[in-house]
């Protein structure tokens, strides 16, 4: 098990060294760099400028330039961000575990909701409340997540039940634990819901599908069979084996959702990694981009990663599969 | 199964019938946009900013449009003026246009007879230009580059995965790596890098092909995948061998007897994937990297829905193009659906 994670986590590094290239033949395709807009700031010193220049190989083609980032990111260095004047890592950070928490509880928010919901369209096949989840799911897969989340905006406005915009409240610092707790709950609802409800619909389908398959399978007839009541037979043994195939459908939601992510982040102007992307591509800052590219890619096989050994941790099958 | 008899098929069912006629509505106005347009795209009228949906009725034996005043500019509050309206002509003359891009002609379904009053079926935005004229104009841009993108990134995808499934071995390993490649990068990080390098090249108004050849470039891999496996089966019939031993040429084989097994499945996955091409250029244009103004998209026409103004004053109006990107998608999703259980309902599309 544990070579076989860290075979997966080695495949990470082709993988990261692929795309940090194209980003950065991509960004160099582009006129001008990172320290355009620093050269018409009259208050950074010349020498700074130079010595950066140096540092990053600015004045060199951009296999240098790449060779030069490399080495500096193997050391820990990952730039410095004009925009934010800060070092990349420490603006980053704070920023990815905004978007992972913001995918973690809209996958939890869905999972929630769906799995009770696709088993209960199963169970009652072809009734009124299958017919209507059905036309649901339908709807909400089709919604774009940025439109759901300008709806959301306008609800809030209308209401005024929700915070709008931020991770956070103003004087977040000076509140007690329990209060913050609360207040980031409160900041997480609307971008839960934006990003949720699409995955609630697909989760709701497969879990449908799933569990309509096992319901068939012979083991459940054993089960009735031998006795067991309607509710243990579905649970015990339905249920269990239904939601293995959702499992490796868990990195896939997890890459979806940061996806997703992105737009939601703008639209509820909610401080994540895609919102920081975003507004570094506009302003070509470079180092950030590359950095919050290459932290989504991590996180995107990090969740398929997660998905494989759950697999393996729930069916036994895949397990045994993996010693031969 | 042949593409007649899956039409057939398609027209006897009411969901094929609904999703097709919904598609057929949305495009045909697209094409009649400027017939079916009450104002020129770019008519400004800074009086009349965020004016709501003006009320149709029927009196005096004509369509009639009601009056509205402006009472507090301030939070653009508009409101009926008593017992005031104007008539509504059928055919008449207003702006002049080009229908198809071709034949010039001034004569519109629904126009104003007198120029005093206004006339907006969807309300008016920040600059006072008619958001239901626009929604057409924009029509024109958000439907068709689905269209476009799909026919691009379809070809591509039949190109590669077609040939590296039929030569397999050493050019097949190359190639999926780079499909695998593409697919492993989260796909809205990776368009806008592309549009940030790509955008300096080309005018703004050229911005509809950028979008084009960016979502073309990351659409093509997941098709070339699946066409790959598809090829690798079809590879093993007999006739692929005869064909071989007849001397024919690789691409004459993949033309003549690999594609002909191919679409069915081909037009299932493109119903299927050009709401991804809708969506893409409405997130390019909403985030203001995609169309720029005075060009109308529905994307971009959204963006302009998230201003303050609108959320605390309730202009919902300005929310239609996201209903018009909604009623596209739901059309395409369930046409699709439909595709897929006419010609195999155990197809994988992903």
């Amino acid at each position: 098990m544990i070579s076989f994670v860290i075979r997966r986590l080695f495949t990470l590094l082709p993988l990261l060294f692929g795309i940090t290239m194209l980003v950065f033949v991509l960004m160099s395709l582009a006129p001008g760099d990172f320290l355009t807009p620093v050269r018409a700031q009259r208050d950074v010193p010349e020498e700074l400028i130079r010595s950066i220049e140096v540092e990053f190989g600015l004045d060199q083609p951009w296999y240098v330039q790449y060779w030069k980032w490399l080495t500096n990111v193997c050391q820990g260095n990952l730039g410095h961000s004009w925009v934010y004047k800060l070092p990349v890592t420490d603006l980053i950070g704070q920023r990815a575990l905004a978007t992972f928490l913001l995918s973690l509880s809209a996958l939890l928010f869905s999972w929630c909701i769906a799995i009770p919901l696709g088993v209960l369209a199963a169970i009652y096949k072809d009734s009124i409340f299958d017919r209507i989840s059905a036309a649901l799911a339908y709807a909400a897969l089709s919604i774009p997540e940025f439109f759901l989340a300008l709806l959301l905006v306008f609800f809030a406005a209308q209401t005024g039940w929700f915070p709008m915009g931020g991770a956070t409240s103003f004087g977040y610092e000076y509140m007690s634990l329990w209060g913050q707790i609360v207040d980031r709950a409160q900041h997480l609802l609307l971008p839960t819901l934006a990003l949720g409800i699409g995955s609630i619909a697909s989760i709701m389908r497969i879990m449908r599908a799933n569990f309509l398959d096992a319901m068939r399978a012979h083991y459940v007839q054993t089960a009735r069979a031998k006795g067991l009541s309607e509710f243990i037979s579905m649970f015990r043994h339905a249920l269990r084996n239904a939601i293995n195939p959702l499992l490796s459908a868990f990195g896939f939601a997890f890459s979806g959702l940061l996806s997703g992510a992105l737009m939601v982040e703008i639209v509820l102007q909610y401080p994540g990694l895609g919102q920081l992307m975003y507004q570094s591509i506009l302003r070509e800052d470079q180092f950030v981009v590359l950095a919050s590219v290459m932290l989504g890619c991590t996180m995107l096989v990090v969740g398929n990663l997660l998905s494989d050994i759950l697999l393996a941790w729930s069916d036994p099958r895949i397990r045994l599969e993996q010693k031969d | 199964m042949n593409l007649r008899q899956i039409f057939i098929e398609l027209f006897s069912r009411p969901l094929g019938i609904a999703s097709a006629s919904v598609l057929g509505l949305l495009y045909f106005s697209a094409i009649f946009a400027g017939f079916l347009a009450t104002q020129a795209t770019n008519e400004q009228d800074l009086e009349r900013t965020y004016h709501p949906p003006t009320k149709i009725f029927f009196k005096e034996g004509g369509l009639r449009v009601q009056a509205y005043q402006l009472v507090d500019p301030s939070t653009a509050a508009y409101e009926p003026v008593e017992g005031k309206s104007y008539p509504l002509q059928i055919f008449g003359r207003g702006f002049e246009y080009r229908l198809f891009g071709l034949i010039p002609t001034d004569r519109h379904l629904l126009t104003l007879a007198d120029e005093a009053g206004s006339f907006y079926l969807l309300g008016s935005d920040s600059t006072g230009r008619d958001v239901f004229s626009r929604l057409l104009y924009g029509a024109q841009v958000s439907l068709f580059i689905g269209l476009i993108g799909i026919t691009i990134t379809t070809t591509l995808g039949f190109l590669v995965g077609g040939l590296s499934g039929y030569f397999a071995g050493r050019t097949d390993f190359v190639v999926m790596r780079l499909v695998e490649f593409l697919m492993a990068i989260p796909g809205l990080y990776l368009l806008l890098s592309l549009r940030a390098a790509l955008a300096p090249y080309f005018e703004s108004d050229q911005m509809f092909f950028v979008i084009v050849i960016i979502l073309a470039f990351i659409g093509w891999a997941g098709t070339a995948r699946i066409l790959r496996g598809m090829t690798l089966s079809i590879r093993k019939h007999q006739y692929v061998a005869a064909a071989e031993s007849m001397g024919q040429h690789p691409l004459r084989i993949l033309q003549k007897h690999v594609l002909p097994n191919l679409v069915s499945y081909l037009l299932v996955a493109a119903t299927l994937s050009i709401p991804g091409y809708v969506l893409g250029e409405a997130a390019l244009s909403f985030l203001g990297l995609g169309i720029q103004e005075p060009a109308a998209s529905w994307g971009l026409m959204l963006s302009q829905a998230q201003d303050v103004k609108v959320f605390y004053l309730n202009f919902w109006w300005m929310l239609a193009p996201g209903f018009a990107i909604f009623v596209t998608v739901i059309a395409y999703n369930v046409l699709g659906d439909v595709l897929r259980d006419i010609v195999d309902p155990n197809m994988q599309t992903r």
